[in-house]
């Protein structure tokens, strides 16, 4: 029982993390229909960002953090405006195309301009941990869950509460109908992007936290995700959430309890188990939009 | 209670509207600067398809013009023109001029004519279909003229329109092609458009929930917002607008008053399929 325990709450952190990234994903997706191949890199240039402001400036730990968001979120914003927004009118595949052009130009700078070693991400947690009954509770996987909570508490009532929220839905419904009615659509696009970078940074420390450390590896975080997109439903944030964390849970437990004829390496096959059975009977994912339309 | 009751405008009520701003606009605009002038606009799309070829037209201060014409003969492109939309499709102005209140607005942005003054409904409705009737009314008023004063002409268009307050918290995909007309109408009408365009409002439509999107309109217009209308059909035309354009292949052929343009019948014969000639109008004009 203590074991399952254990592994419940590692699954959790890290599909809490996953959780992140689907987030980053779905927004984006969503609104403009571009499926963000950057999304990992943006992580792993959040790590680097806090890294750098916390250990060479010596911030404190908190203010690195909250740098390394507005950061990211700029330069996820900028990014839109600068480079995509070029290409209205061409086709989505255009923008995706783009999109992994950019992570192959981070995914090479971060090692020409950090080296190729682990850095240190300068938390305060480090391994301490709390021990409750023979559980051991790492703090930073408890800071991944209590933040990972509050971002997406933020993003929901954001997203249902606020005018930019209502303009990001309606965006996602209908692009020409929303233009044709005054919503700036531009600057919904610019705002996503800003969402993406925004909790990929926060996705990204949490990434490089003990056991971990900071190095170029961390976007492959990416590609473990991708189950948890496609489980939860491409366009949908909360089945980002619940994708999230499911797929967290199934690679730690399969990492914990499956048999030994399965291989060693089984757990980072079961997520994408799950979500083929998933998709076998549920093709647009758990949350997913199938269409429903009264004619 | 029947489908045709429900979306029929209560007419009664404040008869200047918060709804329309025409107070904003001089009560007598000089009969030479129109509200909307387009003056020999072409359009291509691919720089290659040619789509207007020369087009001009004018809707008053708050006038009725309908666009008429059949299927293809550019009456969508010129409100795309007109609205910024063309980019989006693709097209593009090649040359000619169109003014709005006597500012040249050839180059301007989607969202930024809303908040000028040109409100659209687009053909198809297009309602956000898993937002709630009062979200896609909160939607329309992103741009608006008057955003502090968005609870005022929400209650006004919801007096006007009583069936959207009905369904206010339900989503837009479950009403009815009519009610869905209406409500595409309210959310155009909240951000306080001087000039309202719409494609192809009547389109699926049964002929008397037509008759009522008719009298809407008029009643929208007496409050002092200029009409442009596009149609295929002629029923509405005939009930919302006094003067028509008549389109072909991206030209103007003719106008006149709506009345005398329908009651000619070799335009509505060649141009608008109704049942001069051939059988059934329902087959003709689609």
């Amino acid at each position: 029982m203590t074991a399952f325990l254990q592994l419940l709450f590692q699954g959790v952190a890290l599909g809490c993390i996953y959780a992140l990234v689907a987030l980053g994903f779905t927004v984006v997706y969503r609104a403009s229909k571009v499926i963000n191949f950057a999304q990992g890199s943006l992580l792993l240039v959040g790590a680097y960002l806090v890294s750098f402001l916390a250990t060479d400036l010596n911030l404190p730990f908190v203010a690195a953090v909250v740098g390394a968001i507005a950061l990211l979120a700029t330069g996820g914003a900028v990014f839109q405006m600068t480079v995509l927004r070029r290409m209205l009118g061409q086709p989505v595949f255009v923008l995706v195309m783009i999109t992994i052009g950019l992570s192959i130009v981070i995914d090479s700078s971060i090692p020409a301009i950090f080296g190729g070693n682990a850095r240190i991400l300068g938390d305060p947690w480090g391994a301490s941990a709390v021990h409750v009954g023979g559980v051991t509770l790492n703090w930073v996987r408890i800071w991944t869950v209590v933040c990972t909570g509050l971002i997406l508490a933020l993003y929901f009532a954001f997203d249902r509460f606020s005018r930019y929220g209502l303009a990001m839905r309606a965006t996602a419904a209908d692009e020409e109908a929303a233009l044709a009615v005054g919503v700036p659509v531009r600057r919904v696009y610019a705002l996503t992007w800003a969402i993406a970078g925004g909790v990929a940074a926060v996705g990204g420390l949490f990434l490089a936290g003990f056991p971990s450390s900071v190095n170029p590896s961390l976007g492959d975080v990416a590609l473990r995700a991708f189950p948890a997109i496609i489980l939860g439903g491409l366009d949908s944030p909360p089945g980002a959430v619940v994708g999230g964390i499911t797929i967290g849970i199934v690679e730690v437990m399969s990492s914990g309890y499956a048999p030994g004829w399965l291989g060693n390496d089984f757990s980072s096959v079961a997520p994408y188990v799950v979500m083929i059975l998933v998709l076998l009977s549920r093709p647009y994912g758990l949350f997913g939009t199938r269409p429903v339309e009264r004619v | 209670m029947s489908q045709e009751e429900e979306v029929r405008p209560v007419t009664r009520g404040p008869s200047v509207g918060a709804v329309t701003g025409a107070q904003q606009t001089p009560a007598h605009a000089p009969v030479s600067s129109a509200l909307l002038e387009v003056d020999e606009l072409r359009v291509t799309y691919g720089g290659a398809v040619l789509a207007l070829d020369g087009v001009s037209f004018s809707v008053p201060e708050g006038g009725t013009v309908a666009l008429l014409g059949a299927n293809g003969a550019g009456k969508t492109t010129a409100l795309r023109a007109v609205t910024g939309l063309l980019r989006f499709h693709g097209g593009q102005v090649t040359a000619g001029s169109i003014r709005f209140a006597g500012r040249s607005i050839a180059r301007a942005d989607a969202a930024t004519l809303v908040g000028s003054g040109i409100g659209q409904v687009l053909e198809g409705r297009r309602v956000f279909a898993d937002l709630t009737v009062a979200e896609n009314l909160r939607v329309g008023a992103f741009a608006g003229r008057a955003r502090r004063r968005e609870r005022e002409i929400r209650q006004e268009l919801l007096e006007l329109f009583p069936i959207l307050a009905e369904r206010a918290d339900q989503p837009a995909g479950l009403l009815s092609g009519g009610q869905q007309q209406v409500l595409a109408i309210a959310r155009a009408l909240m951000a306080q458009p001087r000039l309202l365009l719409l494609d192809e409002p009547s389109l699926g439509l049964a002929p008397r929930v037509v008759a009522e999107i008719g009298q809407a309109l008029r009643t929208i217009n007496e409050r002092g917002c200029a009409l442009l209308l596009v149609e295929q059909s002629t029923a509405l035309a005939m009930r919302a607008t006094e003067h028509a354009y008549l389109l072909e292949t991206g030209r103007i052929r003719t106008h006149a008053s709506t009345a005398e343009m329908l009651s000619d019948e070799r335009v509505r014969a060649s141009y608008l399929g109704a049942p001069a000639v051939l059988g059934h109008p329902e087959e003709v004009t689609r």
